[in-house]
């Protein structure tokens, strides 16, 4: 039990202060604007606005700056800011197939329509440090080629043409979509909450979770059917219009993950797939959610559950690392009266270990 | 008024919401301030509010939602009648005031033609170009792998 405590006003006052003097550093070094950690910091931008489930640069790259630098801090600032604005409701479904591509690979085909677009990467570079960058460096503009006005497919469109992969589960008509944000988790979960939770879910958890089905512990037999990243359209049934608005467009990273097969007597074996989407550029977060994804089907797909990444409830759970940290680090608020409980019980069970072991000498001097 | 009208009226507005949701705020006023305005009020206060942005499970299959974004959104109503209406992404209430006002302006036959040729036909031209310009850059990092056949077939 946490029992609070009072007083320290002074201190806290003091300490917050002093944070604010620190977080803005040496003062003969300029201070970083919004802009320039929006345009110079954008992954970091888009992993707060991705974890803290809030589409707003802007806002994230001032919870980062407030934060300074610590991205769970930030994702916790960008949440407890969601708190304060009503919801008007929610869009149309977004369509990634209709993206303006900006980057689109496939490690299942090399011919693919619409191509293979390598966009902003870090793959293939050497991961040398760039001393050039500690230098105010200006870079070359990029270069420019022949736009296609060819139509860029979802890889698993084409593989679904054919029924070698399994068909995207229809919505149910009638039923409301799941949001843990407005009903507490309940388990078995279905799948549309599986993925709200692990579109919010902290990148190095679904990374560590995905790499340890990689590494056998759950099924996983994956190919990146497809990464693509880019901007869509977002449109909102707007009741006072009384039709979809245009509210502008978004930027998102979605990742198909092509699995191993299942098939019955009565169905041929066709591929499965997991599902990742994220805001921004999140390439890593999309591939380590769809894997995920993929592990949590195992009770519909009918696999064993033996590993942690199959098992919803434990994933679920320890995903969220606002609710994690908040738990962790509130051990090291006061638990003055809690240890000093602890401390009595202790004290009286080494007093009673002590007069046990002085017992039986007793007993042999009286003999 | 016919339906087809009416659906072609509403295509033209749609467009140019996207448009304007598209644009800065600053060029949309740096427009607006060259064309002859209306007398108008705000029907409904600029606000700003969330949405919930939904996915599809696979890219094509049920909803699912991914996270919020904020929005704003505003009502204005010209002193001949017209409603207009603007939402857009973001927390710029005067952006989603602006998108209204040329929402309602689109739907009076006195000043949809000066609105349409005087903010939204050259936002539009800068959207296209923008546009053109990114799928350049992004065009010239397609690529064509090839797989090297191994050894003696």
């Amino acid at each position: 039990m946490y029992v609070a405590v009072k007083g320290g006003e002074r201190a806290i006052e003091n300490a917050h202060r002093l944070l604010a003097h620190e977080r803005r550093g040496d003062r003969d070094v300029p201070e970083v604007s919004l802009d320039q950690i929006s345009e110079q910091l954008s992954l970091g931008v888009d992993r707060v606005m991705t974890e803290g489930s809030l589409y707003d640069r802007e806002l994230a790259a001032l919870a980062i700056k407030q934060a300074r630098g610590d991205m769970i801090e930030a994702i916790f600032l960008v949440r407890a800011f969601r708190a304060t604005l009503p919801r008007f409701g929610a869009t149309e479904p977004v369509d990634t197939g209709e993206m303006q591509v900006r980057r689109r690979i496939s490690s299942t085909f090399k011919d693919i329509p619409g191509g293979q677009i390598l966009g902003p990467t870090f793959d293939y570079t050497h991961r040398l440090l760039d001393p050039q960058l500690a230098e105010g460096w200006v870079p070359e503009p990029p270069a420019t080629g022949e736009a296609s006005a060819a139509a860029m497919p979802r890889v698993t469109d084409i593989l679904g043409r054919d029924g070698l992969i399994e068909p995207s589960p229809e919505a149910v008509a009638d039923s409301a979509v799941g949001d843990l944000t407005r009903e507490p988790l309940s388990f078995p979960a279905d799948r549309d909450l599986r993925l709200q939770n692990l579109a919010r879910a902290d990148e190095g958890f679904l990374l560590a979770l995905g790499y340890s089905s990689q590494r056998g512990y759950g099924r996983n037999h994956p190919f990146a059917g497809e990464i693509r990243f880019g901007v869509v359209e977002v449109e909102f049934f707007a009741e006072d219009a009384g039709f979809a608005v245009p509210l502008g467009g978004i930027a998102l990273t979605e990742c198909q993950m092509v699995n191993q097969f299942k098939g019955s007597a009565s169905e041929a074996p066709c591929f499965t797939r997991g599902y990742g989407l994220a805001f921004g550029q999140s390439e890593r977060k999309t591939m380590s959610m769809a894997l995920v994804d993929r592990t949590l089907r195992a009770r519909e797909l009918a696999e064993e559950v033996v590993a942690p990444a199959q098992d919803e409830e434990f994933v679920m759970s320890h995903s969220d690392n606002v609710q994690a940290t908040g738990f962790v680090e509130h051990l090291k608020l006061p638990h003055y009266v809690d240890f000093q409980s602890e401390l009595g019980l202790l004290r009286k069970l080494r007093k009673e270990f002590a007069e046990a072991a002085e017992a039986p000498e007793m007993q042999e001097a009286a003999e | 008024m016919t339906e087809t009208t009416e659906n072609a009226r509403q295509a033209q507005r749609k467009a140019a919401m996207a448009v304007l949701a598209h644009s800065d705020a600053a060029d949309i006023m740096g427009r607006l301030d060259a064309v002859a305005l209306p007398a108008h009020e705000n029907l409904r206060e600029p606000e700003n509010g969330l949405v919930m942005v939904r996915g599809r499970i696979g890219g094509d299959g049920a909803p699912f939602n991914l996270g919020e974004a904020t929005v704003s959104r505003a009502a204005v109503r010209l002193s001949t009648g017209e409603v207009g209406f603007g939402y857009t992404l973001g927390r710029d209430r005067q952006k989603a005031r602006m998108i209204a006002l040329c929402d309602a302006m689109l739907q009076s036959d006195q000043f949809a033609g000066a609105v349409e040729s005087g903010v939204i036909a050259p936002l539009r031209a800068a959207m296209v170009a923008n546009r053109n310009r990114d799928a350049a850059e992004t065009a010239a990092t397609r690529v064509d792998f090839y797989t090297l056949v191994r050894g003696e077939g």
